[in-house]
């Protein structure tokens, strides 16, 4: 990959970005913020690689950075799930008949 | 497997973060939207396991258990008010790889070419400095660090010397391919990451949460640069735009520019309030005044600010207007942006509560509905709903958006006392005819309130 592909890609998903975010209403901000977290975790293919290419040094890097990375993409996703599964549009029945 | 495959396979996990991403727009499919996100990841996870140039998977599935132990763990005990330290610590998590991969880059390959050089310096300057920033970010978030700004003198001079010296350290090492430039890049960058986040005050949480988070993003893309990753470079992009979009929207919720944010070292504690306030007369209700207000109103608006979060108070606002809305009133919550501490959170705390989502409005949404509506009743919240901001050009918050309680026929203020917010400012909605002031902690109000409302 040259920069300038890297570069056009980058710009390209950037405007994605923009576009989608935007859409995306205030009530739910919290849960785009921890889930687009997760998503930059993505960093932890490039960890895996590293990690697994022998040597001592990068070899420590690797597992530290693998360690990392998938605490950012597993607990990212998860507490994004549990806030999503209450903002859920079925509801719990009210504790009293009010009135 | 194939290059060609597991570049398609990549491209089809970067596909599913998109369309995850658009089905947030929508309560109804936004968990859908996030198991997406999930599996794309598990995609790209297990493409790259299985490429050629993998030696050894000790370390790799090491890292990969205890990593997914420790964020499981953390993921499922946190309550939801600590939903923005988390965020902050995950940020940091993630720069903090994006750093380190690009670290182990150049401790195997050296750095052949400009470009590589520059691009290692940036993935590991950004990847280190939102380490650090996350983590003070979480330290101030959690009370561990005081809220307010800390600075020294003549920080603004160091700081830029030491942004300066992460450029040269980062040139050093291009030009010589020592190691010993990368720590020290490394180092200072950490160090930068620390002194910039400190002098932010605790009320501007919301908005270096959020740059935090988009600085993750741009470190994850930089080191996609670094590692020759489209995956990595479209989903860094993805997340740098999603959180400079909720950076604008939360420095605009307060008035501010992302520069004054970030260099004007805002706000105090709660501790550093000034003696002489109060612009005369309140009217003060009791329990059953203000549930008789509520009770025979035909609309109710709730504004929640942070202080209703803090005392647990959203299950108590919920039996309140479970109740309302069970004798028949209109009710709605009016959410301002930085109500909690951090976009979106209050929706969260009132989410948690079971609150329906359709009774959650934020501020565009329902500000010209406040002439229309019989009372706003308003729980923990200061200067968001603040006339001044809006009509006096003398007011240190003037400017800034704010939700127009005092439209509304009658306003109840649920307060401990006349004690003036974060920002220190006195709020003229106390003192007018139409507003009512309930003194109590917020919980036992609406608990009482709600109990009140029953036999009214």
């Amino acid at each position: 990959m040259t920069l300038a592909v890297g570069i056009t890609v980058f710009v390209l998903a950037a405007f994605v970005g923009f576009e989608v975010i935007t859409k995306v209403p205030p009530q739910l901000h919290t849960p785009l913020m921890s889930g687009s977290n997760a998503i930059s975790g993505i960093t932890v293919i490039g960890a895996v690689l590293v990690a697994g290419q022998g040597g001592l040094l990068a070899g420590i890097l690797g597992f530290l950075a693998v360690t990392f990375a998938t605490i950012n993409v597993v607990g990212g996703f998860l507490v994004t799930d549990r806030m999503l599964e209450m903002f859920g549009t079925r509801r719990r029945p009210a504790r009293r008949n009010p009135g | 497997m194939s290059e060609a495959a597991s570049t398609l396979l990549y491209l089809a996990a970067a596909a599913l973060f998109i369309v995850g991403l658009r089905r947030l727009s929508s309560p109804v499919t936004a968990r859908s939207g996030n198991l997406m996100g999930a599996v794309g990841m598990l995609i790209a996870i297990v493409v790259t396991l299985l490429r050629s140039g993998i030696v050894d998977y000790t370390l790799i599935v090491a890292g990969l258990l205890v990593g997914g132990t420790a964020g499981t763990i953390l993921a499922r005990r946190v309550a939801m008010t600590g939903i923005p330290q988390l965020v902050a610590a995950f940020n940091g998590f993630g720069g903090a790889a994006s750093g380190m991969v690009a670290a182990a880059e150049f401790v195997a390959d050296g750095s052949s070419t400009t470009e590589t050089a520059v691009t290692i310096t940036l993935s590991c300057a950004l990847g280190l400095a939102t380490f650090t920033g996350s983590f003070v970010a979480f330290g101030k978030l959690q009370g561990l660090i005081p809220g307010r700004p800390l600075l020294f003198k003549g920080q603004m001079v160091f700081d830029s010397a030491l942004a300066a010296a992460v450029v040269g350290s980062g040139i050093w090492m291009a030009s010589s391919g020592n190691r010993s430039a990368l720590w020290l890049l490394i180092a200072l960058a950490a160090l930068l990451g620390v002194t910039r986040t400190l002098p932010i005050g605790g009320a501007d949480m919301p908005v270096i949460v959020a740059f935090l988070n988009s600085m993750s993003g741009l470190a994850a893309a930089s080191t996609g640069f670094v590692i020759g990753s489209e995956a990595l470079i479209i989903s860094g992009a993805l997340v740098g735009a999603s959180g400079l979009v909720l950076t604008a929207i939360m420095s605009r919720a307060m008035n501010r520019s992302l520069a004054n944010v970030l260099f004007a070292a805002f706000g105090g504690d709660d501790e550093s309030q000034p003696e002489g306030i109060g612009g005369g007369p309140v009217r003060r209700a009791t329990v059953d005044d203000a549930a008789v207000t509520l009770a025979y109103a035909r609309s109710v608006i709730v504004v929640p600010g942070y202080g209703l979060a803090v005392s647990q108070a959203q299950y108590g606002a919920r039996d309140l207007t479970d109740r309302l809305a069970g004798r028949g009133v209109k009710v709605r919550y009016a959410i301002h942006p930085v109500a909690g501490r951090m976009p979106g959170h209050m929706n969260v705390l009132l989410a948690e509560a079971d609150v329906p989502y359709a009774q959650l409005l934020d501020l565009d949404e329902i500000n010209d509905d406040f002439p229309r509506t019989d009372v706003a009743l308003v729980v923990g919240a200061n200067d968001v709903v603040n006339p001044a901001a809006r009509d006096d050009a003398s007011s240190p918050i003037y400017g800034m958006p704010i939700l127009d309680v005092d439209r509304a026929g009658a306003v109840i203020v649920v307060k401990r006392s006349l004690s003036p917010g974060f920002a220190g400012i006195d709020n003229p909605l106390f003192y007018r005819d139409t507003t009512l002031m309930l003194f109590s902690d917020a919980k036992a109000a609406l608990e009482s309130l709600a109990r009140a409302v029953q036999t009214a």
